[in-house]
């Protein structure tokens, strides 16, 4: 067996003339591949699975990690902005509301007062409309008072005048009320 | 030795560099050691160089590794769920170590080791045992239930169990024979048309014209098969996840 092996191999190592089998199929080299492959490819899979694998999936994992952490920082920092937001909305609408009360107090003291001081011009008007139609009544009763004396003296002279006799005084007065009430 | 050249097989020898034998056994540390090595160091290497900058805005090269990670995860969780990520280390691991040893052997006179069946093989086997192991282990009989669909009428219940039988038992040949093959058939057909171009552009100029359609053929199966590289890296990779997905969930 060993002796076969060997010359098989050997006629390999002849150079120009290639003897023997077909190369991947010449069984005398088989314990030689499948051992190096054992080793090698023991090797590599305990490199990739100590070394190389855990690498590789860490930075992976840590990108992963980055981007997420990222995001939600990113997220947090929106809603943080968005609640500043509504805070300033909020005091914004406030003070809106608190400048439109202070406008409409102002405004309602402001009328107060005007209609106060209106109320106080017309009474003092009126009272003084008043006084004016008391003086203008005596006045004009006065004035009516003397044309009842004045008709009388008139009454009274045409009389005298024109009848050449003197009426008295109460008579002409009686006549004068007499016309003066048809 | 000019015959050597255009050789299309010489590419899938394996050469010893280290004669070792252990008994009977000849595991002499060869040119395919030597690039199982090179993929294990040249992908630990770039995965680690890669992200030594941990940064969180990541340059080009983190984005690769991150982005190897991201896909091999997502592929994993999609085919197999959560319950799935456990085996995450191992699905990454073949995944870079087929990628990377398939576009190692990109390389110009380095040797491509997927493209020998006994390592796709060896590969394909860790993932089929992996799923009975641990099917049977979280499982117990009922992971058997795996070759009996439900709702199948009584009648053709052993037929179907025979069939998903045989299709379970033609898992580890078709994944390994599919990584091997495209490798192996790549290879080939890159090493013949560039022998072509070698061959004739020796018979003068004439030769020379002639040798310009083989070149640009080279030169396409060359973006070609660094498309292959990738996609049955990734094949390999969407079938492991299925068949880890029978073990986790064995219901049909």
């Amino acid at each position: 067996m060993a002796s076969n092996v060997n010359t098989t191999a050997e006629v390999h190592h002849g150079g120009a003339e290639h003897g023997g089998a077909f190369p991947p199929f010449d069984s005398s080299t088989f314990a030689s591949q499948i051992l190096w492959l054992a080793i090698t490819f023991g090797l590599f899979y305990v490199l990739m699975s100590k070394v190389v694998l855990p690498r590789i999936g860490g930075i992976l994992e840590a990108r992963h990690d980055k981007i997420a952490k990222d995001l939600e920082e990113a997220n947090r920092l929106k809603a943080d902005s968005e609640a500043a937001g509504a805070a300033y909305e909020k005091s914004l609408a406030e003070a809106r509301k608190k400048a439109q009360a202070i406008a409409s107090e102002t405004r309602s003291v402001l009328n107060a007062a005007l209609d106060a001081k209106r109320h106080e011009a017309e009474s003092s008007l009126s009272t003084k409309i008043a006084a004016a139609e008391t003086a203008i009544a005596g006045i004009k009763a006065k004035a009516l008072a003397e044309v009842d004396g004045i008709a009388i003296e008139t009454a009274e002279t045409l009389v005298s005048t024109l009848a050449g006799e003197s009426v008295g005084r109460d008579e002409v007065a009686a006549a004068v009320a007499a016309v003066t009430a048809k | 030795m000019a015959a050597d050249k255009v050789d299309p097989i010489h590419q899938f020898h394996i050469t010893k560099i280290l004669p070792i034998n252990v008994g009977h056994y000849d595991v002499s540390f060869t040119n395919s050691s030597l690039f199982m090595a090179m993929t294990v160091i040249a992908a630990t290497a770039f995965l680690i160089l890669a992200t030594s900058g941990r940064s969180m805005v990541p340059n080009r090269w983190q984005l690769v590794a991150e982005m190897s990670y991201s896909f091999v995860a997502n592929t994993l969780r999609d085919a197999a769920g959560k319950a799935g990520m456990k085996f995450f280390p191992m699905v990454f691991s073949l995944f870079m170590f087929v990628l990377v040893a398939n576009l190692l052997g990109m390389i110009p006179y380095f040797f491509t080791i997927t493209s020998h069946i006994i390592v796709t093989f060896c590969l394909a086997m860790l993932v089929i045992s992996t799923v009975v192991i641990y099917g049977i282990w979280k499982h117990g009989f009922h992971f058997f239930g795996l070759f009996v669909p439900s709702g199948v009428p009584a009648a053709l219940v052993p037929l179907v169990t025979m069939i998903e039988v045989i299709s379970f038992l033609s898992r580890p040949i078709s994944l390994s024979v599919r990584l091997f093959a495209n490798m192996l058939a790549g290879h080939i057909t890159l090493k013949v048309f560039a022998g072509f171009v070698v061959t004739l552009s020796a018979a003068g100029v004439a030769g020379m014209a002639g040798a310009v359609l083989p070149l640009a053929m080279a030169v396409a199966l060359t973006a070609l098969e660094f498309l292959v590289a990738f996609l049955q890296a990734y094949v390999f990779t969407v079938l492991t996840c299925m068949y880890l997905n029978d073990a986790i969930h064995p219901g049909h």
